[in-house]
């Protein structure tokens, strides 16, 4: 039979097909991004003249046109670092368990499937059980640590799941090269597998953190304040967090404040794009390295 | 598959024979009993018994799924780390039970080194490739002694010239060729007494192919070697001894030229000769 290029009926309603499919896809993702669009717009238009040196460096007052977020930046920083200085570690290490000790053990496959569940837990559960654990049993009163406690709780579920999928993408021939060297379990795991790991393990921890520093109820189930003063100082502080703060303005009456808490939201995004990006670019690194 | 044995190169193939008609005087460096090898209920291998001469290459042929990588790791224990599966009868190297209770599989990986199918470096320099055996397992003092063994390696592998200037770049970057060669030299690295070859040709070009084979070869002096090929001429090119694998049995095993030659099975002809398999 000769080869034909040209249109015939089969491939005419396939092709509409097809270009319908790309026209409800576009159409759906208009209306995403449009949302987001109007959602930034209309904050920085009530925020963005608030957005001073000023702004960034004050502490809350009664009077909204000198009052300032500094406290909640530092106590939002406080928190995040410390919640990944503890997520990270206990994470890596409960996958690393799972994954490559734990193999297809019934105990290992019921843990499986209750931090899968853990990662659907409401938020304010966890600030219950850091309310109960850390502030009550463990003592550490309405301070930073519990809070960064708390807010690692919450993170752990995807630390965990995302670690897995990570040691899973490494290739066997990585770990039987290092076995057929005399290598042990333990080295192959530290010497290879994880830093192969580790642009996967970065990805899930920047998606757990993003959704951490923007979490309200677990913090304020603990006791962070919604007024303080001053910027936390040592892990011991009291502490507010830059949502709580947005929210504390938002319930305020005045307007002013309300464009307080647009400002504080602009905030909040900015900080939120800073970690992201340094996320990209540590993972970054860590594919090329090794690679030509 | 070709259906003729080409015939060897002429340095070769004369050294293949002479060492065919002297009598065995290498003692044997691996004894196998009647082994057993099970995936889960599946048996893969069959009553394998053999005897691997010390300094000698043995090369196992046959066709796709005949046991002969199974049985290949087997000897380094390399299964034990797939789920479900087993292992009956007995792999004696130096004459001691290398599944014996108080054995210590990493000592074991250790003094056998294996070479994979694919080649598969580790993605950090080509320095730390090789150092890498030597570091896990502590074998030197200094950084010095370090390097020394790390060229010595290199060497070894006859790929030292074309990496010495780029030692500290990524060992991903080399041709596959290269970075089969330099798998070569991280296993011979930490000196081991025996080495695997799990078809460590069958995925270069015949330069690289040739290469290799004369480093194996070379390798022999210090070594003894076995390897999966699923090449004919290239058994019959580098090896002492040939054993043939059919559906999980080891059919015949003999001096390499008698199993090309004058082979006693009928199978093992038809196989060596491309009328099956």
């Amino acid at each position: 039979m000769a080869v034909s290029l040209g249109p015939n009926a089969s491939s005419a309603g396939r092709r509409r097909a097809d270009l319908v499919f790309q026209a409800v896809a576009l159409v759906v993702l208009a209306v995403a991004l449009g949302a987001l669009a109007v959602l930034v717009a209309t904050v920085w238009r009530d925020g963005a003249h608030r957005l001073t040196w000023q702004f960034l460096t004050s502490f809350p007052s009664r009077r909204a046109e000198s009052a300032g977020i500094y406290h909640a930046i530092v106590g939002s920083l406080y928190v995040i670092v410390l919640t990944a200085v503890m997520a990270l570690p206990v994470g890596v290490a409960a996958a690393t368990y799972l994954e490559e000790y734990g193999g297809r053990s019934r105990l290992a496959r019921f843990i499986e499937l209750n931090i899968a569940n853990l990662a659907a837990v409401p938020s304010i559960i966890y600030g219950l059980l850091g309310l109960g654990l850390f502030v009550r049993t463990m003592a550490m009163g309405r301070s930073v640590l519990a809070g960064a406690a708390t807010l690692a709780l919450l993170a752990l579920p995807v630390v965990i799941l995302s670690t897995r999928e990570a040691l899973r993408t490494v290739p066997s021939s990585i770990r039987e090269g290092s076995y057929a060297l005399g290598a042990t379990k333990w080295q192959t795991i530290w010497y290879q597998v994880l830093p192969m790991a580790v642009p996967g393990i970065l990805t899930g921890l920047i998606l757990a953190l993003s959704r951490a520093i923007g979490e309200t109820a677990p913090l304020i189930t603990i006791g962070a304040l919604t007024y303080i003063p001053f910027a936390p100082d040592s892990v011991w502080s009291a502490f507010t967090v830059l949502p709580i703060q947005i929210f504390n303005w938002v319930s305020r009456p005045q307007a002013a404040f309300k464009d307080n808490a647009a400002a504080g939201i602009l905030v909040l995004l900015a900080l939120l794009l800073t970690m992201n990006a340094i996320a990209i670019v540590l993972r970054d690194r860590y594919q090329r390295k090794g690679r030509p | 598959m070709t259906t003729d044995v080409r015939p060897l190169p002429p340095t070769l193939s004369t050294i293949v024979r002479a060492g065919a008609q002297a009598a065995e005087t290498a003692p044997v460096k691996i004894d196998v009993r009647d082994l057993n090898f099970y995936y889960g209920q599946k048996r893969a291998l069959d009553g394998i018994s053999m005897a691997i001469h010390a300094n000698r290459v043995t090369a196992f042929i046959g066709p796709s799924g005949c046991g002969k990588s199974t049985f290949l790791r087997t000897l380094n224990r390399m299964n034990d780390i797939i789920p479900g599966a087993r292992v009956e009868g007995a792999v004696r190297i130096d004459d001691h039970d290398a599944y014996g209770s108080g054995v210590d599989v990493v000592s074991l990986r250790r003094q056998v080194g294996m070479v994979f199918q694919k080649s598969n470096p580790f993605p950090k320099s080509i320095f730390e490739n090789v150092a890498y055996g030597l570091r896990i397992n502590n074998l030197t003092r200094s950084k010095a002694e370090m390097a020394e063994r790390v060229e010595e390696s290199l060497r070894a592998a006859a790929i030292w010239d074309e990496v010495k200037d780029r030692l500290h770049e990524s060992a991903l970057a080399l041709s596959g060729g290269q970075q089969q060669r330099l798998c070569i030299a991280r296993a011979l690295a930490i000196r081991p007494d025996i080495l695997l070859m799990d078809e460590p040709a069958s995925a270069l070009d015949p330069i690289a192919t040739q290469r290799i084979e004369e480093l194996v070869y070379d390798l022999k002096k210090a070594y003894t070697i076995v390897i999966v090929t699923h090449n004919m001429q290239q058994a019959a090119r580098v090896s002492d001894y040939t054993a043939f694998f059919w559906l999980g049995r080891l059919v015949e095993y003999g001096r390499t030229d008698r199993i090309f030659t004058a082979p006693a099975e009928k199978l093992t002809e038809d196989y060596v000769t491309g009328r099956c398999g």
